[in-house]
């Protein structure tokens, strides 16, 4: 599966880690490990700069997170213009690694606290594309 | 041998300057020739600086070289988005110091009108991680607004904090002819602006504008026969951080800042309280604010409190960004960093006018690429 399945609007085709869209239609989150120095990757890298190995694993992530900053814009680059007001976040996993997209709109303003627990899931985007996003746990 | 400042020329920051990008260019170069003694064919090589992805011409630095009437000289082109033209400078400072050329032009431009807004939004959402992050609809000013609600969050930094620092722009715009925003803000108008990408309101950010710069570098040899009033390059440190935003170590502060400035704090052998006067990259006003913190100029956290306090004004502890700061002139990114240089080399040399600050023996120049992705500081004296 081309990698340009990934996020609304798409700049990336080819990519040594493009499973990591496959995983996710499947449902699932997944990060990558070097298997010498054994350092996990979210956002998924193929190739460990510490030890210049590409021997890497796929390790499924649970998606709890912690919110760390966030900000709701109003005006938005080309090709994301309609969904504004939007909000981005950056949040810590559980697992290790830190994930930079959208929190649900599910979640009210005035219940955005940075600290907060969140949970990082697949979705399916209007337009058929594959993505993930920030919600409340269950 | 020491590496002097001998020409600075800016043009006015503006939109719709009716000219194209070689014109600009000229006219900054003339004005960084007016009042030395050098002729073009004593510049023995150029260096270029833009965005390339805001220009129409391809590989621009052949074509500046030629207008300017500096061909066969070798010419290049030098690129770190917003912090290009320091990128140049440096280059320039590392051919002059290594006797390769004794005499450089650093040239840098923008002419970001030529693009519509669409364009133009298109390319910032493009700055960050094409591939984990842009697809999410990021941009400039989200990237910043994510610095400033974690500052807020952990230091107790305010919107007031923030509107301020535009305050103080404002108040040092209308002494600057070349600002493309001559104009007095009170804090209540920057309170009660528009949302752009929260908590960044309208006045806490920068804007796009046309225009260029020119520094001229020499040797020492050279420096004192073309002007009696050469500046002389202190320090230069360079840092980088990563594109990413997962990847940061900090989110309250630009740590490229502060590797730069540890480098050219350094190199200088001075520390941050021996700095009179400085020129920081306040492309949003959480910049200038984290830029306080990160230099050096109060403690980490403090940035608020310093401007509460008022100690960036003239006449405080650090005058910051008394030409008005890239809030106020507008940001034609290849030509900031070069505008900036110029505000502290005429502060230096006693011409800074109705925002001198007196007595300044050392100044310092802070010039950020990208969202904390590069970073140069400079530091000059008299």
């Amino acid at each position: 599966m081309s990698f340009s399945v990934f996020g609304k609007v798409s700049y990336v085709s080819e990519t040594k880690v493009a499973d990591f869209v496959k995983y996710l239609e499947d449902g699932k989150i997944m990060a990558t490990r070097c298997k010498r120095c054994g350092k996990l990757y979210f956002p998924p890298r193929a190739d460990c700069p510490n030890d210049l190995s590409e021997d890497m694993v796929w390790e499924s992530l649970s998606g709890k997170c912690r919110l760390l900053t966030y900000t709701t814009l109003f005006f938005a680059p080309t090709g994301f213009e309609d969904d504004v007001p939007y909000t981005l976040a950056v949040a810590e996993l559980e697992e290790g690694g830190r994930v930079y997209t959208r929190l649900s709109r599910d979640i009210k303003e005035d219940e955005i606290k940075v600290g907060m627990e969140l949970k990082l899931v697949p979705i399916k985007l209007p337009n058929g594309k594959l993505s993930y996003e920030l919600r409340k746990p269950e | 041998m020491r590496v002097a400042v001998v020409g600075v020329g800016q043009t006015p920051f503006s939109r719709g300057c009716g000219m194209s990008i070689r014109e600009l260019c000229f006219d900054a170069f003339r004005n960084a020739m007016e009042n030395i003694n050098l002729t073009s064919k004593e510049i023995d090589a150029s260096i270029i600086c833009s965005a390339p992805e805001y220009d129409k011409q391809r590989s621009p630095a052949g074509l500046i070289s030629e207008y300017l009437g500096l061909t066969p000289k070798p010419t290049f082109y030098a690129e770190s988005i917003c912090s290009s033209s320091t990128t140049g400078f440096k280059v320039a400072y590392s051919f002059i110091k290594s006797g390769l050329h004794d005499v450089v032009a650093v040239i840098g431009f923008q002419k970001m009108s030529e693009l519509s807004s669409a364009e133009v939004q298109e390319r910032m959402g493009r700055g960050s991680d094409i591939q984990w992050e842009t697809p999410f609809g990021s941009m400039m000013p989200a990237g910043y607004a994510l610095y400033a609600r974690a500052h807020m969050q952990k230091y107790g930094t305010t919107e007031e904090h923030l509107a301020k620092v535009r305050v103080k722009s404002g108040k040092y715009s209308v002494l600057n002819p070349l600002a493309m925003f001559q104009r007095l803000l009170t804090l209540e108008e920057c309170l009660s602006a528009r949302v752009i990408s929260s908590p960044l309101k309208l006045y806490d950010c920068c804007a796009n504008a046309d225009g260029a710069s020119c520094v001229i570098l020499a040797n020492e040899e050279k420096a004192k026969k073309i002007t009696d009033t050469p500046v002389w390059i202190a320090g230069v440190g360079s840092a980088s951080d990563t594109l990413s935003f997962t990847n940061r170590t900090s989110l309250v502060g630009l740590t490229c800042t502060v590797e730069a400035a540890k480098q050219a704090y350094k190199m200088a052998r001075i520390e941050p309280k021996d700095v009179d006067v400085a020129e920081v990259h306040d492309c949003f006003t959480i910049a200038e604010i984290m830029a306080y913190e990160d230099l050096g100029f109060c403690e980490k956290g403090e940035g608020g409190k310093l401007i509460e306090e008022s100690q960036t004004y003239i006449g405080g502890k650090i005058p910051v960004n008394v030409d008005g700061g890239l809030l106020s002139k507008g940001h034609p990114i290849g030509a900031t960093g070069g505008s900036q240089i110029r505000t502290i080399v005429l502060q230096l040399q006693g011409e800074a006018g109705k925002v001198q600050v007196d007595g300044a023996e050392v100044g310092l120049i802070h010039n950020v690429g990208g969202v904390g992705v590069y970073a140069n500081v400079i530091i000059l004296r008299r």
